[in-house]
């Protein structure tokens, strides 16, 4: 029965390659794609309560036992990843549909969404290190076929910038397994873990450990996040939402993984640097977000913020920070999916990015001015939104944790948060009306709906956080307790 | 004889590198190449350069090379293939719409 682990990735493989005979019908590869993903959603909230009930689930393929064949393992903070990031791939399809354009749409773009879910779904899954590897490059081609999509200038100039700072980091992925490799013997995480906790964190495995943090931190945004606001504002709207939404947050899961369940033996030292790197993030992503006038350029920079900010409950590690961190990991991807949405709606209706040519426009359109207004909340953290529960919780075990310099840190950049979209708020929807009633673009209705309905979630997940809290709890207690992971995989 | 490959992996780092910070795509796409050969003759030494038998049942005489790195050698050099590909055919589109090949600068 535990087979419906391997599922998430599976289903978004096998469709995405059904959906490359399907080409001429568009229609039908909509539907399909759409119903994979919410299919994959449904089956993670199924095996989300498997878990509550029967503690972590693995999944041995080939009957290899581990550590000797690969595998997958499932606990609460993996599975919440799963379903989180299907639903959201799922309603950025949505807004693909109407907006994407049918020479995209012909040459392969729902496939290729469905390869990078399988990829992220498959990261989040894996319990083995070359695995993650190779799930990540599967996730990265098709991030890479999916920026240059459509072949315009931007893009192409964009995407080389992309496609060899990911070939940089990969390497680097590749060179810290062999280390590692060389250093303990094995490739598996729970033996990983339970070796690294045999023969004690040498140094030799602190610098291994630094050079997995360099890995993650290029991939995750994280310090090393200058390739990140050029890639994210060059693709279509709908792809962008994606990539903010799902691909630096796969980099931050393999940072709380690799150190909460490898590398926790020295946090005077890795979880030092993190937090130093995470205080660089905060600082430099919170002054680009308001530097800028590009609309695009502000939510990218708006990412960088967030991870920053995750990165935070990582590097104070206290039980209430991480389960701050997961919360406040969850509406991330929920949030910035919607923020690069309604940018995209508004780039789109206005045909300007820059927030000086646009004024006046919640007279033209209210609904949006309205979502954006919530959304600018929810990411600032205003009580009854999603941000809050996350931020308050980091806060809390900072001052746990004694840490206040980050903690001082992660409150200011909220602000500049605030300060960053306040800024499009009010040049762009208060102010003179610039478009008369005659110009004005209509706003099609089929492209407020994935708007509308990530705000809903986005509203439901900070009025109902008690929903979540059981898993969330869990999922913090098995990071910080790496014992009932390597118990589940080892164990039996 | 682990040192002299270790040593040799360097310099493959040290030219990659360098083909990188140039101003060329195709040195950058070259850089590339050269840096996944030198990942895979670091995994390849990192298993240990032990002399033994090919990993291939019966042909040894009881000690074998360790067949794990061959294994994630072969689908690392498979992947930086396909992206190699990708990438190369990514700087012929970007030399048609542009017609710039060296310095790719934003507007």
């Amino acid at each position: 029965m535990n087979n419906i682990l391997v599922m998430p990735m599976v289903i978004p493989l096998i469709t995405g390659i059904i959906l490359i005979f399907l080409r001429p019908f568009i229609r039908l590869q909509r539907w399909i794609s759409f119903t994979a993903m919410m299919v994959v959603a449904g089956l993670s909230i199924y095996m989300l309560e498997m878990i509550q009930t029967n503690g972590i689930i693995r999944l041995d393929f080939g009957n290899w036992k581990p550590p000797f064949g690969i595998l997958f393992v499932g606990d609460s903070f993996a599975m919440l990843l799963v379903m989180t990031s299907s639903i959201v791939a799922g309603i950025c399809l949505i807004y693909a549909f109407y907006t994407i354009g049918q020479d995209r749409e012909k040459m392969f773009f729902y496939p290729f969404v469905l390869f990078m879910v399988a990829g992220v779904n498959g990261s989040f899954l894996t319990g083995d290190l070359f695995n993650l590897y190779v799930c990540f490059e599967v996730m990265l081609l098709a991030s890479y076929v999916l920026i240059t999509l459509g072949g315009t200038k931007p893009q192409f100039k964009e995407s080389i910038k992309y496609v060899v700072i990911n070939v940089i980091s990969s390497w680097l992925f590749l060179v810290a397994i062999g280390y590692l490799y060389g250093a303990v013997g094995t490739l598996n995480m729970a033996h990983l873990s339970a070796r690294i906790a045999e023969a004690g964190q040498t140094p030799l495995l602190t610098v291994i450990s630094i050079l997995f943090l360099l890995v993650f931190g290029l991939k995750a945004g994280l310090l090393l996040y200058v390739w990140l606001p050029g890639s994210y504002s060059a693709p279509p709207t709908a792809v962008a939402a994606l990539f903010g939404a799902l691909l630096t947050k796969v980099g931050i899961y393999a940072l709380f993984r690799i150190f909460t369940l490898l590398f926790y033996h020295e946090p005077s030292i890795t979880h030092t640097l993190i937090g130093v790197m995470a205080g660089i993030t905060l600082i430099g992503g919170s002054l680009g977000a308001v530097a800028y006038k590009d609309i695009r350029q502000i939510v990218s920079y708006n990412v960088v913020i967030a991870v920053g900010f995750i990165m935070v409950g990582l590097a104070v590690a206290t039980p209430a920070a991480i389960e701050g961190s997961i919360y406040y990991l969850i509406h991330d991807m929920i949030v910035k999916a919607l923020l690069f949405l309604l940018a995209g709606t508004m780039v789109a209706l206005t045909g300007t990015a820059k927030i000086d040519r646009m004024s006046g426009l919640i007279r033209n359109y209210p609904l949006l001015g309205w979502m954006f207004f919530i959304v600018m909340l929810a990411l600032a953290g205003i009580p009854p939104l999603s941000g809050f529960i996350g931020k308050i919780l980091v806060g809390q075990g900072a001052v746990e944790g004694g840490n206040y310099v980050l903690l001082a840190l992660a409150l200011i950049s909220s602000v500049f948060v605030l300060y960053s979209l306040l800024r499009i708020f009010k040049n762009c929807f208060w102010g003179e009306t610039i478009i008369s009633e005659e110009e004005q673009l209509p706003l099609k209705k089929s492209l407020l709906i994935s708007c509308v309905i990530l705000t809903a979630v986005s509203i439901g997940l900070g009025l109902g956080a008690e929903v979540l809290s059981e898993y969330v709890k869990d999922a913090a207690n098995t990071l910080m307790n790496p014992g009932i992971y390597v118990e589940a995989v080892l164990g039996e | 004889m682990e040192t002299v490959i270790i040593i040799l992996a360097g310099v493959l780092v040290t030219v990659a590198t360098y083909l990188i910070l140039s101003k060329g795509i195709l040195r950058v796409i070259l850089g590339t190449a050269i840096l996944s050969h030198a990942a895979h003759l670091l995994l390849m030494t990192m298993g240990g350069l032990k002399r033994g038998g090919v990993p291939v049942i019966g042909e040894g005489n009881g000690t074998y090379t360790d067949a794990l790195p061959q294994a994630l050698i072969l689908t690392s050099i498979v992947i930086s293939f396909a992206v190699t590909a990708f990438l190369l055919v990514l700087a012929y589109r970007t030399y048609q719409e542009t017609q710039v090949a060296r310095g790719l600068k934003d507007e």
